[in-house]
């Protein structure tokens, strides 16, 4: 190529226990879609943040348009026309779309003039094609709206190279054509865009050119029309990856029923409004939707931590709404929440602690007052070893397990007892292509067995390949229902953005 | 009870009020940056013995004060190297710093108790404003220190809300990882926050014994620290609000000596009482009414950049 | 190689106290005292006879009951920073039944005023309980503010009505009755250790031991999963919060009937305080909160001892301070320090693989 307008050579990175970086060499040319591919866990977030200025690399050399460069902080790094977009966004949410763009010493003004402020933002803004609202609270934004402002943020400093990291991931199927428009467009400008994603299809969708990253080296670079999925696929996982044929299944009777279920949101909103669904024994219902439109209440209105405000939730026919989430376990409801080391997990605890947080308090776990700890580690033993969870003993405090290794221990928790019903919320976020293969082997598994899944997924394509048949929430609504065999991306990405059933 | 009489107790309502300003203004400052100090009663009794010491060796009044200062600030510097370098847990520090200062004032304090203050902060009319009918015996006939804490008041909120190094604090004390991407140096901003607001905490004690009292005794801060602490919740972090906050708490503090005065038949030892259960009164209140969305959403969070 | 986190944690406790006595010489020697003659003197004020001895234990009871409250408090995330107050009414319960009912025999008296302070001391720390459980509200402030509510009360008393008229208005009461004086189970050492050992005992079963303790630890330590385990918060608020008010009430009835036999202004030296010290200090373990609160007792007790040199008693306040102080450094420090190394090690790795 040209000049590379930015170059990475040699970097390496560590943290404890992990190498994310083990010598990566990145050339960025100017004015091109660069994609890096890679899966959870490649390194592909790390080396971005140190071109960010956020991390410093532990050796190895960035060169800016030839004259080696160093980046003590992403000040320097915005200096440099470095930016980037993060996976969760890093916006304040109590400040106006003025106030984070304005954020910083980039044209360090002492006193804030809101009026003049606003209206420079708005005036880059739509020089950029990118709609704002300049005096909107992050927190009044939606999704792809909060993203628009993260790009603008980098636009008004006039970034040479935008990073955008993981984006798609919380947009629907049209917003994501949106951003691929707007990529292209950025990039007509000369500037560079370099897409983070895990995601085969739109890479070669978007990208100009692919560099493959696997546990923290760089293992191919091709361009979308010298490859294929397949072949990418194989890079970034490093052997065969089969697909599973979806195992044929019948379902059995219902077994949970949602009805007519309403549920005040955190900000007293209605985030659930008057549900209905029905969960038959040995199948798996997937819930699509962008983040934030009901799925969450939904979950916790079943597993007995939100209580409805209005409607019913019947399991075997009878109305559990009095139950609470301890009651909810013991009559057969598993949940595996969104948040696993936060929530379904304590990070401090250890194996053996983590196993029983679900029934320690009674026989066989304890007898009367007593914690009988040797039947705690029995059940840890045999959950690690069912479902092959690595951990240097049961003793390790469980925040130091790998992403899938935790994610094995909650699933391997949660089903232990045979539940009738597992909702599972985004069960494989962050997880490498093999952890995520075992999750949906699993929930494949339990279904086989009778078991009835709701499962809650931002990917489409898992919800494709895993569900049997999709419903589609949007602003709390239920709006679409499809069989998954039979649906199309493009059908359901409508109805998460609102369209239509 | 006659306008008189009205008038005295709202001027003395601004006297009590003004350590609460220096104190809660500091504080406001370290939890905006995003972080909790709760340090600042031994701050505070650290800066008034400092700053008496200083009064009696020196003679300076002004000198006096700015010992306080630095007194207070020296050891919100320890609590910023112990909190945002070391990332401990900001509760147990506070404490910890809250009883090291009460135990070193009451040591290096000992020499000092029964000795007069020489040079005491004395009630000064402002020209022409002093002369105004009520509101001049009230606001305008203060010592030095209560004109300086109008000023740091109306300073602070203008700093917070209108400059560029306000915008910087208060995005520390939100969100530390978009501070950070946008370039914002939030280990300086937190450190100079913190020991900004500790230097106040020193000066309010300092008020406390080169212009209240004045003198030193131990102790003599009698729960300020942690009132000051309960104010800056009850302003929602505001720098006008808590002005308001400190002379409605003045007021109470200040009734509490003149109930008497009123033919009210009640022990004085009662009425002592009538600060910190209003506190807890104040405090209950504004959790009802939930005023979490003002909260600094990071406060008392540590954070490190590569974690 | 990893040392045992047990002997790592004595290591970094011995040495914050070395650096702590080091710095306070540096504040004695600046403000003209002998730093070496007031350790000398404070350790033999501490441990130098056998009064001295006996002095120290009677101290460490009631460090070793308010700093076995606040650990409970402490372990399932309730910053219970009133221990002073439930002290100082656990001790008016007591000093109530004393001075009321004076003539009780005392096979009924003992049992009412430690029944009595276990309730007071519980209440008062139900107080910001209930406000916490039901309204929300945080209890660090509630709990201060109590405190000096709870002094001022024993003030009001015994200044008032309990006043004890040969006093002359000194703050204290009369005397109580010798029905009302905890037996003593050797020199002046009160029946207060039993209670205190007991306690020790049951607590460090409580929290290790059974499926109760477990629920404590889990909440203290994940508010979010001890909700989506279904674990009772709020009950578990309101009966943790009492039980280690009634301890800290209980240390309040030992110093009113065990070792004062009366009650006055100042019947606490900041016991309370200190607890907080003593329970983070001792890492929240029961055991450990027995030991380090007797190290804690020989510092008050040297500090009192001393005043006669000259130097103020305020020192051992100092101390105890710095030595948290220095204790929360160093964990930190190493804690940042071994994430360095973690990385050193993993690098160390990747350069020796092909």
């Amino acid at each position: 190529m040209r000049q590379p307008l930015v170059e990475l050579r040699g970097i390496v990175k560590t943290f404890p226990g992990v190498v994310a970086n083990a010598g990566i060499d990145l050339a960025i040319a100017p004015g091109e879609v660069l994609a890096l591919l890679g899966e959870n866990g490649a390194g592909k977030s790390t080396l971005m943040n140190i071109l960010a200025g956020l991390y410093r690399p532990d050796s190895g050399m960035i060169l800016f348009g030839g004259e080696p460069g160093d980046l003590h902080s992403p000040r320097d790094a915005i200096a440099r026309g470095i930016g980037m977009v993060h996976q969760h966004f890093r916006l304040i949410d109590a400040f106006t779309v003025t106030e984070n763009v304005l954020l910083g010493w980039y044209q360090p003004r002492f006193l804030l003039n809101t009026r003049a402020d606003a209206a420079r933002v708005a005036r880059i803004a739509e020089d950029h094609g990118l709609a704002v609202v300049p005096q909107a609270h992050i927190w009044q934004l939606s999704v792809g709206e909060r993203q628009r402002v993260e790009i603008l943020k980098m636009l008004y400093r006039d970034a040479r190279v935008l990073i955008l990291d993981e984006p798609t991931a919380v947009l629907t199927p049209q917003e994501v054509t949106l951003l691929f428009t707007a990529m292209r467009r950025i990039a007509r400008d000369g500037r560079s865009v370099v897409f983070i994603s895990h995601k085969l299809d739109e890479v070669m969708a978007i990208a100009d050119r692919i560099v493959v990253l696997r546990a923290g080296r760089v293992v191919g670079q091709t361009t979308p029309a010298e490859t294929t999925p397949r072949v990418l696929a194989q890079l970034m996982v490093g052997h065969e990856v089969e697909s599973r044929p979806r195992p044929a299944s019948v379902p059995g009777p219902t077994v949970l029923e949602v009805e007519g279920v309403s549920v005040i949101g955190d900000r007293g909103n209605v985030a659930l409004q008057d549900a209905r669904l029905e969960l038959r024994s040995g199948e798996i219902v997937g819930i699509a939707g962008v983040a934030g439109n009901g799925q969450r209440e939904l979950a916790e209105a079943i597993a007995g931590l939100r209580p409805p405000g209005a409607g019913h939730v019947r399991l075997d026919g009878r109305d559990i709404g009095g139950l609470g989430p301890r009651q909810r376990w013991a009559a057969g409801i598993a949940y595996i929440p969104e948040d696993r080391l936060g929530e379904g997990l304590v990070g401090a605890f250890d194996v053996i602690d983590n196993a029983v947080l679900r029934d320690y308090w009674s026989p066989p776990i304890s007898n009367g007052p007593f914690f009988k700890r040797a039947r705690a580690r029995a059940k840890a033993a045999g959950i690690v070893e069912r479902f092959r969870v690595r951990a240097p003993d049961l003793e390790a405090p469980v925040r130091h397990l790998s992403g899938g290794n935790q994610q094995r221990l909650l699933v391997g928790r949660e089903t232990w007892a045979r539940p009738t019903v597992l909702v599972a919320m985004h069960p494989t976020r962050g997880l490498d292509v093999d952890a995520t293969t075992a999750v949906h082997g699993y929930l494949h598994d339990l279904r086989a067995a009778g078991v009835a899944i709701l499962l809650v997924s931002e990917s489409l394509d898992e919800l494709l390949a895993v569900a049997d048949r999709v419903i589609v929430l949007h602003r709390g609504r239920i709006v679409g229902e499809r069989q998954a065999a039979a649906a199309t991306r493009e059908d359901i990405g409508l109805l998460m953005a609102g369209g239509l059933a | 009870m006659n306008p008189d009489q009205i008038v005295l107790l709202l001027a003395a309502a601004v006297a009590s009020g003004a350590p609460l300003i220096f104190a809660g203004i500091g504080e406001v400052l370290a939890e905006r940056s995003g972080v909790l100090n709760l340090g600042i009663e031994g701050m505070m009794l650290v800066g008034a013995v400092a700053g008496f010491a200083a009064a009696v060796v020196t003679g300076n009044a002004w000198l006096a004060a700015a010992t306080a200062l630095a007194a207070g600030g020296l050891m919100a510097a320890g609590h910023a190297l112990l909190t945002v370098t070391l990332g401990a847990e900001q509760v147990t520090t506070g404490l910890a710093l809250a009883l090291f200062g009460t135990g070193l004032s009451a040591f290096v304090g000992k020499p000092f108790i029964g000795i007069p203050n020489p040079v005491p902060f004395r009630a000064v009319a402002l020209p022409g404003l002093g002369d105004l009918p009520v509101l001049g015996r009230i606001f305008f006939r203060q010592d030095a220190l209560v004109y300086v804490s109008y000023a740091l008041a109306l300073v602070a909120w203008w700093w917070i809300t209108r400059t560029r190094p306000g915008l910087h604090l208060r995005a520390c004390g939100e969100s530390p990882e978009a501070a950070d991407a946008m370039g914002v140096n939030v280990t300086a901003t937190r450190y100079g926050a913190v020991i900004a607001g500790g230097g106040l905490a020193g000066l309010a004690g300092g008020y406390l014994s080169l212009a209240y009292t004045p003198a030193w005794t131990e102790n003599m801060t009698g729960g300020l620290g942690w009132i000051a602490v309960a104010l800056v919740i009850f302003a929602t972090w505001n720098p006008l609000r808590l002005l308001a906050g400190a002379y409605l708490f003045g007021a109470v503090d200040a009734l509490g000596f003149r109930v008497q005065l009123l033919g009210v038949e009640t022990s004085s030892i009662l009425l002592r009482m009538l600060p910190y259960l209003f506190t807890l009164m104040v405090l209950l209140v504004i959790t009802l009414v939930r005023r979490q969305a003002y909260v600094p959403a990071a406060l008392g969070r540590t954070y490190f950049r590569e974690e | 190689m990893a040392t045992a986190p047990w002997a790592e944690a004595v290591a970094i406790r011995v040495g914050s106290i070395v650096a702590a006595f080091i710095t306070g010489a540096v504040f004695l020697a600046a403000t003209g005292h002998d730093p070496w003659r007031a350790y000398r003197e404070m350790t033999n004020g501490a441990f130098g006879s056998l009064f001295a001895v006996e002095q120290t234990l009677i101290k460490a009871i009631p460090l070793m009951l308010t700093g076995l409250g606040v650990t409970l408090a402490f372990t399932m995330g309730l910053w219970n920073i009133g221990a002073e107050g439930q002290l100082v009414v656990g001790a008016l319960g007591a000093s109530w039944l004393a001075l009321s009912a004076p003539h009780l025999p005392a096979a009924v008296m003992l049992p009412g005023i430690v029944l009595l302070g276990l309730a007071g001391g519980a209440m008062w720390a139900l107080i910001p309980a209930v406000l916490r459980a039901f309204a929300g509200m945080n209890e660090i402030i509630s709990t201060l503010m109590l405190n000096y509510v709870a002094l001022l009360w024993v003030d009001y008393l015994v200044f008032g009505v309990w006043a004890d008229p040969a006093a002359f208005s000194f703050p204290y009461s009369r005397v109580f009755p010798t029905s009302a004086h905890l037996p003593t189970l050797f020199g002046d050492v009160h029946l207060g250790l039993v209670l205190a050992l007991a306690a020790t005992a049951g607590l460090a079963v409580l929290l290790s031991r059974t499926h109760w303790g477990y629920e404590i630890r889990t909440v203290g330590t994940s508010p979010a999963a001890a909700r989506y385990a279904g674990m009772p918060v709020r009950r578990n608020i309101l009966v943790v919060m009492a039980i280690s008010g009634a301890l800290s009430g209980l240390a309040g009835m030992g110093e009113v009937s065990g070792v004062i036999h009366r009650i006055q202004q100042g019947l606490s030296p900041g016991y309370g305080f200190t607890a907080i010290i003593v329970a983070w200090v001792a890492q929240l373990r029961p055991w450990a909160v027995v030991i380090v609160a007797v190290l804690f007792a020989a510092l008050l007790n040297g500090g009192f001892v001393i005043q006669m040199t000259g130097v103020p008693a305020a020192i051992a306040y100092m101390l105890q301070a710095l030595i948290l102080t220095f204790v929360l450094g160093s964990e930190y420090l190493l804690r940042r320090l071994r994430r360095r190394r973690a990385v050193a090690t993993t690098r160390a790795a990747l350069a020796g693989s092909p």
